[in-house]
């Protein structure tokens, strides 16, 4: 355990347990904003209810965001502090953007949702979420222009030399434009979409297996269904644009996904496996041989790069991102299936009668909130031992004035005090879904000026 | 003085901060002033007076932040990881505010709810006290070396000068708090809370006082624009006016222009502060060669105009949608089924 590895320990860890909250507010804000859009084109109250029921969670999910992302805000400065001053020209103007242009946004009109039903008509209100979902959208934009950067940095150049280099914007656009900005934008959005759609699929099972609220239940799952297929399918696009691009911007990275440790063959797919790294060789997995050049390159003999170009200590922990990524797609997979499974019910009009498969439905909502955390594990692991590719090494990023005692202690009181929130977030989800889509929401057509 | 591009992002950067104190600093003054409040009722206009606006106030924080990591990356970077521990319990405490604000009323028990009080309030005023400790320190100066990075200990940072301001620090939002809390309560609570706001200035001006003798005696640097530019004492003066007229205001009823005046007072001391530091971001002691400056902290013109652009389109749209935020939700607090 050295200090490098505590401070990373503790970045995964604040970061972790941050992302289980934006891509549930993002997926969410658009569910909302669909709500609240079919309630004021067809005045059927239940999807004025469902809104009000959704805004509550909503409004859970976001207050937790908001307590766990102001800690993001300030570790860069805190335990990064030779990174920050590293990247602050390029990396700084995309987080203040993201302050400036989807924050308060967010959070001004967030208030107009939870609390604005009775002050504000619902037009307004409709406007409201609108903008909320924006924003949430917006700071996503903004955060992966900055992540991005660090992985295929551009439009920037290095000034000054050994401790004193930084670098520093040279054209904007083609650093918020970098390789991969569209890509990862993609992706990432996708998730967060089905992040948001399965929650609502779930707990709307949930009701129906419990017999429970079923006209609200119905009708929210068939909102969800659309978003989830959409946005499922669209992984498949998203990806493997994704993929292409690391082929070309981070080899080693992608070489290390799939374990393609030969400098010049085609590379394999595996379904899964173990890697022996000490001996360059993937241990029992079953594979398609040239796969991944065939997906990549549209040709299942040419040759990719292979994670032999790298030496050793500039690999990433190969391995690691082998299980995370493969973990990924596996899912990915999964959450297709189901998705068309309850698309082809719904045409068989079966949706809502198959208990097993609302079964699944209600579990499945672990399936985007693991499958976004495995893909972020890959794409910044998979970056190691940089972290600004190519260019800054994560051990040259840390602190200098920061002391191993120091980090021990922030981490074990963000340990405990992440286990506490997290199991205080489980108990009042669990509470509000228990207690359901209010009766009383039902009732008021319209709302009061 | 010249106005350059750095200096105006000196000023940006303090013009966000300053509206983090005016505006976060009312939320801040509520929580230290909530455990004054006994019945559940009271407890929850407490908190509602500030639940639609808490959030978007504190993305101020949010985004100064962000804009210093931008525009002057050296001091973000010495800063946070200098204050390290300090900054860790900031952290924490806002973290504890925000929950306290969302779970506090979602369950009746009445222990689950004296729990979150107590968590609301002490972590109100641990911010308070944090942030005005951060400053207070950074005016004092901090120890740099050559590399400009922080080379003290923790405890180095509880000097008494820095916890001089800190206490200011709650005071000031503890009286400005108690002023919202005036425009936004009614009935009984209201008039306990209007007698409340009295003892809040005598708090906050023995702690102003002590503030600016500590200030004379302690730390001559940041006096010295003022005695090259006299015209500058217009500024404490002012100040002086903008406090003296909060509880005239108040007797007067105009409830309204007693904010304004605390707002003014906020904003004075920060300017005062401003022109104290500048062009200093960190001030070094003892050797000030190693400061940090606007200049050798900053980011590279072509980013400082890049962020300019970016604030010069971004603030007029916030500016317009907080006003609007604010409209909507103007009045008496109603506790309805949607609140906290």
């Amino acid at each position: 355990m050295d200090l490098l590895f505590l401070s990373r320990l503790q970045f995964a860890l604040t970061i972790a347990f941050h992302y289980i909250f934006p891509p549930l507010s993002i997926g969410l804000g658009l569910i909302l904003a669909v709500m609240e859009g079919i309630y004021l084109k067809t005045k059927n109250p239940v999807y004025q209810q469902m809104a009000r029921f959704w805004v509550k969670i909503f409004g859970l999910i976001f207050a937790i965001g908001v307590a766990s992302g102001i800690v993001m805000e300030f570790q860069f400065g805190a335990n990064w502090s030779a990174y920050s001053r590293y990247v602050g020209d390029v990396f700084g103007s995309a987080l203040a953007s993201e302050g400036i242009f989807a924050f308060f946004l967010e959070s001004g009109f967030l208030s107009i949702l939870l609390f604005g039903w009775n002050k504000v008509g619902p037009k307004m209100h409709f406007f409201a979420t609108i903008m909320v979902a924006l924003g949430a959208h917006f700071s996503a934009i903004w955060i992966i222009v900055a992540n991005s950067w660090q992985q295929t940095p551009a439009g920037h150049h290095i000034v000054g030399e050994g401790l004193k280099a930084r670098a520093e914007i040279v054209d904007f656009w083609q650093m918020v434009f970098n390789p991969s900005t569209v890509d990862r934008l993609s992706h990432t959005i996708m998730g967060a979409w089905q992040a948001g759609a399965f929650l609502v699929l779930s707990v709307s099972a949930f009701y129906l297996l419990k017999k429970k609220h079923a006209e609200f239940a119905r009708a929210s799952i068939k909102i969800a269904l659309v978003i989830a297929v959409f946005a499922s399918l669209m992984q498949l696009v998203t990806g493997h644009s994704s993929a292409v691009t690391l082929a070309d911007t981070q080899p080693a990275k992608l070489a290390a996904f799939e374990a393609h440790y030969s400098e010049s063959a085609p590379a394999a797919m595996y379904l899964f496996g173990w890697v022996d790294e000490k001996n360059e060789k993937v241990l029992s997995g079953p594979k398609i041989a040239g796969l991944l050049s065939f997906l990549v390159r549209w040709d299942t003999d040419k040759p990719l790069t292979g994670l032999r170009t790298f030496p050793p200590d500039k690999r990433p922990p190969v391995n690691f991102v082998f299980q995370t990524y493969h973990g990924m797609v596996a899912i990915g997979m999964i959450l297709i299936l189901i998705t068309l499974v309850g698309l082809f019910s719904w045409w068989r009009e079966s949706l809502f009668d198959k208990k097993w498969f609302l079964r699944i439905l209600v579990l499945s909502v672990l399936g985007p909130q693991i499958a976004n955390q495995l893909g972020w594990f890959s794409a910044e692991v998979g970056r190691q031992p940089y972290v600004v590719y190519n260019h800054l090494l994560t051990a040259e990023g840390l602190s200098k004035t920061v002391s191993m005692s120091e980090v021990v202690i922030s981490l074990i009181l963000f340990g405990i005090i992440y286990l506490f929130l997290f199991a205080l977030f489980i108990y009042m989800l669990n509470e509000k879904i228990s207690h359901g889509p209010s009766s009383e929401d039902l009732i008021i057509e319209g709302h009061r000026v | 003085m010249s106005l350059d591009l750095n200096a105006i992002w000196f000023g940006l950067i303090g013009a966000l901060f300053a509206g983090y104190a005016i505006l976060d600093g009312f939320d801040f003054g509520v929580g230290s002033l909530h455990l004054f409040t006994r019945t559940d009722e009271e407890r929850r206009i407490m908190i509602n007076s500030i639940g639609p606006v808490w959030d978007g106030n504190e993305v101020w924080l949010v985004t100064g932040g962000g804009a210093l990591f931008a525009a002057f990356p050296m001091v973000y970077a010495t800063a946070f990881s200098g204050f390290y521990m300090a900054m860790i319990l900031l952290l924490f405490a806002l973290i504890f505010r925000a929950v306290a604000i969302e779970f506090r009323s979602k369950k009746p028990s009445q222990s689950w709810r004296q729990l979150w009080d107590i968590s609301f309030s002490v972590s109100s005023i641990l911010s308070g006290l944090l942030i005005g400790v951060a400053l207070g320190n950074i005016a004092r100066g901090i120890p740099l070396d050559t590399q400009y990075e922080y080379a003290g200990g923790f405890f180095r940072l509880l000097n008494p000068y820095a916890l001089i301001i800190g206490i200011t620090t709650v005071a000031l939002f503890m009286m400005h708090g108690a002023i919202y809390l005036v425009i936004k309560t009614e009935g009984e609570l209201h008039d306990k809370i209007r007698e409340w706001v009295n003892n809040a200035i005598i708090f906050f001006v023995i702690c102003y006082v002590t503030t600016t003798m500590a200030t004379l005696l302690y730390v001559p640097h940041m006096t010295e624009t003022m005695k090259s530019y006299p015209v500058l004492f217009v500024l404490p003066i002012l100040n002086m006016l903008a406090i003296a007229n909060i509880p005239r205001e108040i007797h007067h009823r105009k409830d309204w222009r007693a904010f304004l005046s605390s707002c003014a007072s906020i904003l004075a001391l920060l300017t005062l502060f401003g022109i104290g530091m500048y062009p200093y971001m960190i001030y070094s002691l003892p050797i000030p060669e190693n400061s940090l400056t606007i200049y050798n902290s900053a980011s590279s013109p072509k980013t400082l105009k890049i962020m300019l652009i970016i604030a010069l389109i971004g603030m007029p749209m916030v500016l317009t949608y907080t006003i609007a935020v604010y409209r909507i939700f103007r009045g008496k607090v109603k506790l309805e089924p949607t609140s906290y």
